[in-house]
């Protein structure tokens, strides 16, 4: 990789627990109501070729929030749509000031195209269905607000693991820290193969037996748009891999439940569960800002 | 520069289909083999001498998959471009593959590939299409095809899908004694799948083609060249079970070869690492117990050639999304620098073998006679290396118009000196 390699946010992946420790600490200190003018006079482009609700919307306030500039560059409204190629709107967004490029794309291993061209940091904002590093660095905020350690903690993941980034990004890092993760869901969404995306990863096809002494029940929504003409039978799917309120008792006393959104009430999770006193969601909405915020000012604030 | 005669003196020949391997002097004279004979036993003046000691001598390499682009896609390739890529290589003849734009399912394009004006440096054979367009329904008129030059016929690229398509071709192709050379890969199962499905594809979040996509084609051809007593030759062989298949058939006596790119004797598909579009290639890089497969089918000669799949793309088409990046990488300059590196010094493979897997067999499966072999009459195709040289690749340097290899900077044994095509010497290396 060439020189802003180290200054990129590509994966969780290659990083060491110490340098996840870095953005995990700086997370736990920023206050998106107050704000540290740590990102003065930068500008900051996010380049998003996917929609996005959560992640556009909380990197834009947390750079606001350091005193940069954003601007947005949509597939649907810029040259994008014209043809451009991605290194060409990269460069493009380069020459034109940017300080950081925030990418979010549907094609895994796109930001690393930009990393290998450009020189200025480059952060995957979601990339296909590889990676989303700040996602899983704002659910290990969350983790860490309501347990004590990653270490030992019990963790099930349920629901479209195949399709998903935010799975493949929590299990590296969990992992790293020594987390007890599960994996569940039917055969289509979770095949065999993703035991081994880290060492020590275990695989469920059960959910309520998945769910005994679990402290953070993590769903994930059914990637419609990734289905790629999977056939999945809706109410198969949710009589076996809803998350119910019966099935939250099923789990240790003191669980959580997350999300990364977007929720599909009905499908993954009832209405009872994805709002019951157990449920930290809006937390991880919350935890988004500031997590982002550490990612901004670790790779694009202070002296470089 | 052209020359009547040549003198390749003190040289280790090594001529698998002369059963050949030994101290002797070669004398080319008017584009053919004059003499061999015993080193210093020729007393004939010429007017070239090399001095081939401490070299190998043999039949020029044939290279039975290159892509030489044109016509039509002369920004990634041009046949001059090309074939001056695989003389760097050691190949005195290439074979065409007919993806080309359009697609050369015509005598027209037959007879242009093959056209002085293309300024092509070795030998170009055309491989005619197998269907019009490659499209796998109407089969284009083999028999005119060969008569224009055609060595063999395929869709390469894609495969010929339907069973009775195939069935048709291998007909007529038999009638002709040309091998239908077939890209097996059962498309149905390897939609927007860019890499081989595996591990390392679910870690990288992307769709992987699954082994039996290969399989399953060649199990069928094998059993339709069996029904029907023809040539199959399977293209860029690269899965286990696929091989075994081969293997199976030639113990029962089908007409079968096959050949397999080095790329996929030398590497896996986490070779990829972070998304490295020049390690992107159809077939895939396959996991690490494919890869010995193939080691073993060379070791065994389940495997009868080692073909490059020479596949140029310009930057723009390679430097994009793993997923959108065309398929291929360049592969005429290192194919010796692989084999000799990867087969003989790690897996104890003879040069002998070698050499065979690179002129002789290949020649037999195209069908090139007096080619392939340093027999006397032979025409003079001649290449000749030093396997103990040491060299590193400089992709700035190829004499390719594309640049897309994984193998820039990576470090080699066996280079090339002295590519000969019809007596004259058209590379020279350092």
């Amino acid at each position: 990789m060439k020189k802003n390699a180290r200054g990129s946010l590509l994966a969780i992946e290659p990083l060491t627990q110490a340098q996840i420790t870095v953005y995990l600490k700086m997370a736990r200190r920023m206050d998106p109501t107050r704000p540290k003018p740590l990102l003065k006079n930068k500008r900051v482009v996010l380049l998003f070729y996917e929609s996005s609700t959560r992640t556009r919307t909380s990197f834009e306030f947390a750079a606001k929030a350091l005193g940069a500039t954003t601007t947005l560059i949509s597939a649907s409204a810029s040259s994008i749509e014209k043809g451009e190629s991605l290194i060409d709107t990269g460069l493009t967004a380069q020459a034109l000031g940017a300080d950081a490029i925030i990418i979010r794309h549907p094609s895994s291993g796109a930001p690393y195209v930009l990393a290998r061209h450009l020189n200025v940091p480059i952060i995957n904002a979601g990339d296909g269905m590889h990676a989303h590093p700040s996602q899983a660095l704002l659910d290990a905020v969350t983790m860490l607000d309501h347990f004590r350690t990653l270490k030992g903690l019990r963790v099930l993941i349920t629901g479209d693991i195949l399709h998903s980034r935010v799975a493949r990004s929590n299990v590296q890092l969990l992992t790293k820290f020594g987390a007890k993760v599960t994996l569940c869901g039917p055969k289509s969404l979770l095949p065999e193969l993703a035991e081994k995306l880290a060492p020590g990863l275990k695989l469920v096809r059960d959910f309520d037996e998945a769910l005994r002494g679990i402290e953070v029940i993590m769903m994930l929504r059914v990637q419609k748009e990734r289905l790629q003409g999977l056939d999945i039978d809706a109410r198969d799917y949710v009589s076996h891999y809803q998350l119910t309120m019966d099935r939250v008792r099923l789990a240790a006393k003191n669980a959580i439940v997350m999300h990364p959104g977007p929720i599909i009430r009905g499908m993954e999770i009832t209405d009872e569960a994805a709002d019951c006193p157990q449920s930290v969601i809006l937390e991880q909405v919350r935890n988004g800002v500031r997590t982002r915020m550490a990612i901004l000012a670790h790779h694009v604030g202070g002296k470089r | 520069m052209s020359v009547r005669s040549i003198l390749i003196r003190n040289g280790r020949l090594i001529d698998p289909a002369a059963r050949l391997d030994e101290a002797a002097d070669v004398l080319l004279k008017e584009g053919r083999v004059a003499a061999i004979d015993g080193a210093g036993k020729i007393k004939e003046r010429a007017d070239t001498v090399i001095d081939a000691r401490g070299l190998v001598v043999t039949p020029g390499f044939i290279d039975l998959h290159v892509h030489l682009r044109e016509p039509g896609q002369a920004h990634k390739e041009t046949i001059a471009s090309g074939t001056a890529a695989a003389a760097a290589g050691g190949f005195t003849s290439v074979c065409a593959m007919p993806n080309t734009a359009p697609v050369n399912d015509s005598i027209e394009i037959t007879r242009w590939m093959q056209a002085p004006e293309r300024g092509a440096v070795v030998n170009v054979f055309p491989i005619a299409a197998a269907t019009r367009g490659s499209q796998g329904k109407e089969l284009t008129d083999f028999a005119a095809l060969h008569r224009a030059g055609a060595v063999a016929v395929t869709d390469d690229g894609k495969p010929i899908l339907d069973n009775s398509v195939m069935k048709q071709a291998l007909l007529a192709a038999a009638h002709l004694r040309i091998p239908v050379i077939q890209h097996a890969e059962d498309t149905r199962l390897t939609v927007n799948s860019p890499l081989n499905q595996g591990p390392f594809a679910f870690r990288m979040g992307l769709r992987g083609q699954p082994p039996e996509a290969e399989g399953r084609i060649v199990e069928r051809d094998v059993a339709l060249a069996r029904e029907t007593n023809a040539h199959l030759h399977v293209a860029h062989i690269s899965t286990a079970a696929a091989l075994e298949a081969v293997r199976n058939a030639k113990r029962h006596g089908v007409r079968v070869t096959c050949e397999v790119a080095p790329h996929h004797f030398s590497f896996i598909d986490s070779d990829i690492g972070e998304y490295n579009t020049n390690y992107k290639m159809n077939p895939p890089l396959r996991s690490e117990a494919d890869r010995e497969a193939m080691l073993a089918g060379l070791v065994d000669g389940t495997i009868d050639a080692i073909a490059t799949d020479h596949a140029p793309h310009a930057a723009f088409e390679k430097d994009v999304e793993f997923e959108r990046a065309a398929y291929g990488i360049t592969g005429l300059e290192v194919a010796l620098g692989l084999a000799i590196t990867r087969l003989h010094r790690a897996h104890d493979v003879s040069l002998r073998h070698i050499v065979a897997l690179l002129s002789a067999n290949p020649a037999r499966i195209a069908g090139l006679p007096h080619r392939g072999t340093l027999a006397k009459g032979s025409y003079a195709d001649v290449t000749i290396f030093d396997p103990a040289k040491k060299w590193t690749y400089d992709v700035s340097q190829t004499k390719s118009r594309s640049r897309n290899a994984p193998y820039d900077g990576m470090t080699f044994h066996g280079k090339v000196t002295h590519t000969i095509v019809g007596g004259t010497v058209v590379y020279q290396g350092k």
